[in-house]
């Protein structure tokens, strides 16, 4: 098969690398926001735990 | 308090600037392909996301025997966030695959190319990871199965890429070979930076995992021990109070003092 002309290639091209950063920034976001919401759940189960001990 | 994801901050800058590099060394200095032209851009992605993924699976498996050796939980939660990574890679594989073969074979899959098969084998293969770990609710026995599992189908990997590429008929180019595939220099540099970055990426990805399985758990174990305190309160508490293992820590900080 012979080479796609740049505008059809360039869209092959394009969705390649969308498709993987879409992924990877779902894959972020979705971590991001669990790790932040467990760090708030953190602080504030260790809070009293901290103030009883005092 | 211990400090979770310690150093990920550095490894997340290393990665991002490794993959602004690597993608201006894509686009901006490999010369465009003489056989396939424009489309050949996507080799860039596609191959790095390939080595990364299955060398994540190889890796997961070396991780389990370091959990069979030791006994260690940690190098089986460590397993599991390597298979899980590269599952998801797996996709990206998948994807970006069917796309550059639409644009240059025409088809978006072609079931007779040994390499297409194989790597679709391997990640139906990993895809049952999931469900058989989370199907055992003892968590000894799921990490002891999820291990044999993950050293078995890491085994596995090498052995159906060196199936592979003892297949006679392909149209799938080879990459990995004495010649580098025939590339020329400027080719090969883009190629192996693009490789270092998709490393790099997924180091980072994995430890980012890491760090919120080892938060999850800390705060189970504060749950527990929160419990256990607020029983304790209500009603006469016990002389020794058992601490699950790995939260002893946690669940001194979590007890009332002696005496209040």
């Amino acid at each position: 098969m012979s080479a796609l002309p740049l505008d059809e290639a360039g869209r092959y091209v394009a969705a390649a690398y969308v498709v993987f950063v879409t992924l990877v920034v779902v894959y972020v976001a979705i971590m991001a926001a669990k790790v932040s919401r467990m760090e708030r759940e953190l602080v504030a189960l260790k809070k009293p735990a901290e103030e009883r001990q005092r | 308090m211990v400090t979770y994801g310690k150093g990920l901050r550095a490894l997340a800058a290393a990665s991002a600037a490794a993959v602004a590099v690597a993608l201006w060394l894509v686009f901006f200095y490999a010369p465009i392909d003489a056989d396939q032209g424009f489309v050949q851009k996507i080799f860039y992605l596609h191959v790095p996301i390939a080595i990364v993924a299955l060398c994540g699976f190889v890796a997961a498996g070396v991780m389990a025997i370091g959990h069979l050796r030791s006994g260690d939980r940690s190098w089986d939660v460590r397993s599991y966030v390597a298979i899980h990574l590269s599952i998801i890679l797996g996709v990206g594989v998948l994807v970006t695959g069917a796309i550059w073969a639409k644009a240059s074979w025409g088809h978006w899959w072609v079931w007779d190319e040994p390499t297409l098969v194989s790597f679709l084998i391997v990640f139906l293969l990993y895809c049952t990871y999931p469900p058989l770990r989370f199907s055992i609710e003892d968590s000894e026995r799921q990490a002891r199965y999820a291990s044999v599992f993950a050293i078995t189908a890491g085994a596995f990997v090498p052995l159906n890429f060196l199936a592979v590429r003892l297949a006679e008929a392909y149209t799938h180019p080879r990459v990995l070979s004495a010649t580098g595939g025939q590339m020329p220099g400027s080719m090969r540099l883009t190629f192996l930076v693009s490789l270092f970055a998709m490393a790099l990426l997924f180091t980072t990805l994995w430890k980012l995992e890491l760090t919120a399985k080892n938060l999850a758990r800390e705060l189970r174990d504060l749950r527990r021990s929160a419990e256990r305190a607020g029983g304790g309160e209500r009603a006469p508490a016990p002389a020794a109070p058992d601490t699950p293992t790995g939260g002893a820590a946690v669940a001194a900080t979590a007890a009332p003092p002696p005496g209040s």
